[in-house]
């Protein structure tokens, strides 16, 4: 079993190494046939033509961390189901249950949350 | 074997002949990483090929739905476009802004393709013409794509650029949001097999799912759909809005290689598809690898109409719909199914 976790493993090194290795044909080919020619203008973040204003690294908007956090409640939730899934056939209408009580709960929360307006985006 | 035994086995009967003359001048370590690379060059292979073969076919058909020619210069049908696309490629100046942060700057690219690259383990060809079937092969597949993200938001934040960073913010929100109604519509198909792995879910479909599971494969598509970023749901390269999201700050190879990765995506989401609910590898007369391309590039062209024919949502209607829809009707498919399979079993079957 754990052998055919092998092959994973050496196609990790492939992929590791086909965009890296891409870059580098790149960047050789712009060292050798002399492609880059750099000047302050073109070296500027691009922002229109204007000169940028500040920096970017700013602070987020916290509708991004509502749905993040939405996110990490159901997507353990669809961890936690798989199993649930793949044994489902033999368990019955005891995993029914027990699945229905589980998923229950969360649409309570989920509820709540669409009542509270986390899942609108403005 | 019958010649036609063989045709219908192709790779596995080569692979066989390959590590049977292998294994008897080499140790059984060594014929076991030689019969993996050659099996990745081989998957590498078909991606990439497919990859330019869908650059140039989108081009074209994209062409004809908007009335217009598509290229058509370069060699019979434009078909040596991608080749000379490559080559304009390489041949570009790279240009990094002075004030990005220059590692994250070249990790994005990288980070991006290599979770596209790994997903390719557990792609089914055929019966014996997958890489590795391993027992959790569509948990790995959804694990391993949902990576993809940190490498969009290493190059957002590395490029120091605002357009930059809003795009790959909006497309982190826009692909988390949908990753769960994707994952969910899954559930259905694994819990009618009993199994995760590729090749036994379409070992188990004597008829294609999509026959069983309308539903989730309503919202799989859709939601594979926007996890692509592709239109309808292409927010992030919303140029009136972002100029061009994420790889605003990128030239040259690094620019290409997130449309590789994205043009890869691609091509798994559409062997998911065909593999959970399409019947995967299997149907009458043509060899089962035959049947597998096919199916994959009828989804292509599938996506490709939906991008010649539909507007671009606005983010606000696209987060609804993830929320609001997609995962209530996802929800509703797994009490459908689990349902659905105790009927199944009190009838006796």
């Amino acid at each position: 079993m754990l052998s055919s976790f092998g092959y994973v493993g050496i196609l990790a090194i492939v992929a590791l190494l086909f965009p890296i290795g891409a870059i580098i044909t790149f960047l050789l080919a712009n060292y050798l046939l002399k492609l880059r020619r750099p000047n302050p203008a073109k070296l500027t973040t691009y922002e229109c033509g204007m000169d940028p204003i500040g920096d970017s690294w700013i602070r987020f908007n916290t509708r991004y961390y509502l749905f993040a956090l939405l996110f990490v409640v159901f997507d353990v939730e669809a961890v936690l189901l798989y199993p649930w899934a793949v044994a489902y056939r033999r368990l019955g209408l005891y995993a029914f249950v027990e699945m229905a009580i589980f998923i229950g709960i969360l649409l309570i929360g989920y509820l709540y949350a669409w009542n509270k307006k986390a899942l609108e985006w403005k | 074997m019958s010649p036609w035994d063989i045709i219908y086995n192709f790779f596995p009967y080569i692979g066989g002949l390959i590590s049977g003359a292998l294994s008897s001048v080499l140790p059984g370590w060594a014929v076991y990483v030689i019969m993996a690379l050659i099996g990745i060059i081989g998957i590498l292979g078909f991606a990439i090929t497919g990859n330019l073969a869908m650059v140039w076919a989108e081009r074209r058909i994209i062409g004809r739905m908007q009335v217009r020619l598509g290229p058509n210069r370069v060699g019979p049908f434009g078909l040596l476009q991608p080749i000379a696309d490559a080559i304009k490629v390489l041949t570009k100046e790279d240009i990094v802004p002075r004030k990005a942060d220059k590692l994250l700057h070249f990790l994005g690219p990288t980070a991006f393709l290599i979770p596209a690259v790994l997903a390719w383990a557990v792609v089914p060809f055929a019966d014996g013409t997958i890489l590795t079937d391993l027992n959790i092969g569509i948990l790995y597949m959804l694990a391993v794509s949902s990576l993809s993200l940190i490498g969009l938001f290493l190059a957002g934040w590395g490029s120091n650029n605002k357009y930059s960073l809003l795009g790959s913010m909006r497309t982190i929100a826009q692909v988390v949001s949908y990753e769960i109604p994707m994952v969910l519509s899954i559930l259905g198909v694994v819990a009618i097999v009993g199994s995760l792995s590729m090749v036994d879910i379409v070992k188990a479909q004597n008829i294609p799912f999509i026959v069983l599971q309308p539903l989730g494969f309503i919202v799989y598509l859709i939601a594979a759909t926007a996890e692509l970023n592709r239109s309808p749901f292409d927010t992030l390269e919303a140029e009136s809005e972002i100029v061009a999201g994420y790889f605003t700050e990128y030239s040259g190879m690094k620019f290409a290689i997130f449309y590789i990765a994205e043009y890869f995506n691609l091509l798994l989401v559409a062997s998911i598809v065909t593999t959970l609910f399409l019947g995967g590898w299997r149907g009458p007369f043509l060899p089962p690898y035959i049947w597998f391309v096919i199916k994959i590039f009828l989804l292509f062209f599938f996506f490709m109409w939906l991008r010649g024919t539909l507007p671009r949502f606005r983010i606000d209607q696209l987060m609804a719909l993830a929320w609001k829809f997609l995962l209530p009707l996802a929800l509703l498919n797994i009490f459908l199914t689990g349902l659905g399979i105790l009927a199944w079993q009190a009838l006796g079957f």
